[in-house]
């Protein structure tokens, strides 16, 4: 049975609008105008529990309002909506008690206070009992490496330091599903491969379902089994990474580093994207020409130092989807 | 229902603690109370020294009155939230809708802890000091104490109750700067802050009487000083409890009809 069932989803913002300078200022004392935004043109997707889901777009494609429609944050205009058996927004606190939400941008932590009275404070609301909670800190600090921060307020965090504590923060209570917007926003490398790490672990050993919205493709490709791609309020794409790639392109590309910087480089099945110094990067479709037939021809004709195949990036696809149009190459 | 109870005492706890750290913040608010207690006895002084004619309440009274305002000044609903304030701004506040708690609830608690929690901090030190040195006299029989404090918890709520609307307010206007500019001056003026109600004309008394704010300072102070006797303490607590009901049913039905508007700052 799955876990959440949304079914053509609306909403819609109304959003004051003036014109610019003082001229629009003061006629939008007297007279306002709204101009309302469709952030949610009919969104419907299924998830089954134990899922890993990415919720990728551009933004203000409708990410963040589905999660908070999803989190029993906002009611939406129209549209049938039941995460675990309810709808959020109709059973609000029952709700919430089954989920753990992080917004990226935002700490639920208490500012002034020292992290480990933020997590009394949440097992005090969400009343977790004494043991369950001994045992699930307990994990948490050990899977995040909290020991340390534990008496610090969290002001004084770092960002990376921050965001792990907000992931415990989210856990506490043992939700079964998880809402991620945007965690690793900001981080660096090794903050992100730490959140990254943390979230497999939990949708791998406990089973927690989780929804990822994410601008970084990388936690995409390092996490997700599927990915709902977003774009103008409505649905672009829904399946596996793989697939998406192929929907969009069966482009490979072919990363060379030559031995002379200035070889003219050309090839009827291939098109050169990228130079750069001793790299060049050539574009080409495997159905047409095989990677090794391309190799041998480029090794004949150029002392090749080094070369390897990758697919394009992912955020080339992407972009691909959003636009509808082939995107202007790096 | 106690676990839930539970739940909004920490969050209480919580807010205290908070508070309390701020002890530059505690020691200037206290200075500037005594400094502007000083200003209005003066000013009293100098009325009950011009004026022959008989007074509603006695030079001694009203001294007590104002030493009595100038220890329990934070317990006025004077501003919004200032956490709620900031959540608003930055669209934190989606946080505070993703906790199994009512929000109605949550924001009742939050604001009747940035009252207490000042309160306390500063009406101990102000009431002792005025008892020893600035001629506050201790209420006139144990009853007349009682019913101050069953009084003051009164004012807590309604004060909490009021509050809770101003930060409701920020749902519609988001910075709130007009509320917190217009409303504490009226409460000041109609609470019995800025001048004793005894001493507004006499047509103005059955307004005030009305009116929820007497319930913040006058009614518990003259409690205090005996001005109203004990047993008339019912009568007090009725006018302070109704008040808060109905303005708990306002803020929830406000609330209400917010939430489904809701727009989250910043995507």
């Amino acid at each position: 049975m799955p876990q959440i069932v949304v079914e053509n989803l609306t909403k819609t913002f109304r959003v004051a609008e003036r014109d610019p300078g003082i001229g629009g200022a003061l006629r939008g004392l007297v007279r306002r105008r709204h101009r309302a935004v469709a952030a949610l043109g009919g969104v419907s997707f299924c998830l089954e529990p134990g899922e890993l889901v990415g919720y990728i777009g551009p933004n203000g494609a409708g990410k963040s309002t589905t999660v908070k429609v999803l989190a029993g944050i906002l009611v939406p205009d129209g549209g049938r909506c039941e995460v675990l058996g309810r709808v959020p927004w109709k059973e609000r606190i029952a709700h919430v008690a089954q989920i753990g939400v992080v917004f990226g941008q935002r700490t639920q932590l208490w500012w002034d206070l020292p992290v480990v009275e933020s997590f009394d404070l949440l097992r005090d609301i969400y009343r977790v009992p004494k043991a369950d909670y001994a045992r699930s800190r307990n994990e948490l600090i050990a899977l995040l490496a909290l020991e340390p921060l534990l008496d610090v307020p969290v002001r004084q965090l770092s960002l990376g330091q921050r965001m792990r504590c907000d992931l415990a923060a989210a856990l506490l209570h043992a939700p079964r599903l998880l809402f991620l917007d945007e965690p690793t926003i900001g981080l660096d490398a090794v903050s992100k491969l730490a959140v990254r790490d943390f979230i497999r672990t939990l949708n791998r050993e406990r089973g927690v379902t989780v929804i990822l919205t994410t601008h970084d493709m990388d936690d995409i490709e390092a996490l997700c089994t599927r990915v709902i791609v977003i774009a103008g309020g409505k649905i672009a794409s829904d399946g596996t990474l793989e697939a998406l790639r192929a929907r969009v392109t069966r482009e490979r590309w072919l990363l060379v580093d030559l031995e002379d910087a200035d070889a003219t480089v050309t090839d009827p099945d291939a098109e050169v994207i990228r130079r750069d110094g001793h790299r060049i990067v050539l574009a080409f479709d495997p159905d047409r020409v095989a990677t090794a037939v391309l190799i041998a021809r480029l090794a004949a004709r150029h002392a090749v130092r080094d070369l390897f195949v990758q697919n394009p990036p992912i955020e080339e696809i992407i972009a691909r989807l959003y636009g509808g149009e082939e995107p202007a190459r790096p | 229902m106690t676990a839930a109870a539970h739940a909004y005492a920490a969050i209480v706890g919580a807010r205290f603690r908070m508070l309390l750290q701020y002890r530059a913040a505690a020691l200037a608010g206290f200075a500037t109370n005594l400094f502007w207690g000083f200003i209005r006895v003066m000013i009293f002084d100098a009325f009950y020294r011009s004026s022959a004619a008989p007074q509603p309440m006695s030079r001694e009274d009203v001294m007590g009155y104002i030493w009595l305002g100038q220890a329990m000044f934070a317990l006025l609903p004077w501003n919004t939230d200032p956490d709620v304030r900031g959540m608003i701004r930055t669209g934190t506040v989606a946080y505070e809708l993703v906790r199994p708690l009512d929000l109605y609830a949550l924001w009742f608690s939050r604001g009747l802890a940035a009252r207490l929690a000042p309160t306390l901090l500063r009406a101990v030190p102000m009431l002792v000091i005025a008892w020893l040195f600035l001629g506050l006299q201790l209420p006139p029989s144990l009853a007349s104490g009682a019913a101050w404090v069953a009084a003051t918890a009164g004012a807590l709520l309604l004060s909490s109750a009021l509050a809770t609307l101003l930060t409701l307010s920020l749902l519609w206007t988001l910075s709130g700067e007009g509320v917190t500019r217009i409303v504490p001056p009226l409460v000041y003026m109609l609470s019995g802050m800025v001048i004793p109600l005894p001493l507004y004309p006499d047509w103005a008394q059955p307004l005030l009487d009305f009116l929820p704010f007497r319930g913040l300072v006058d009614t518990p102070f003259r409690l205090y000083l005996g001005h109203i006797p004990p047993e008339h303490v019912g009568a007090v607590l009725a006018h302070q409890l109704v008040w808060t009901a109905a303005l708990v049913l306002l803020g929830r039905r406000l609330l209400a009809r917010a939430t489904r508007r809701l727009v989250v700052q910043g995507g």
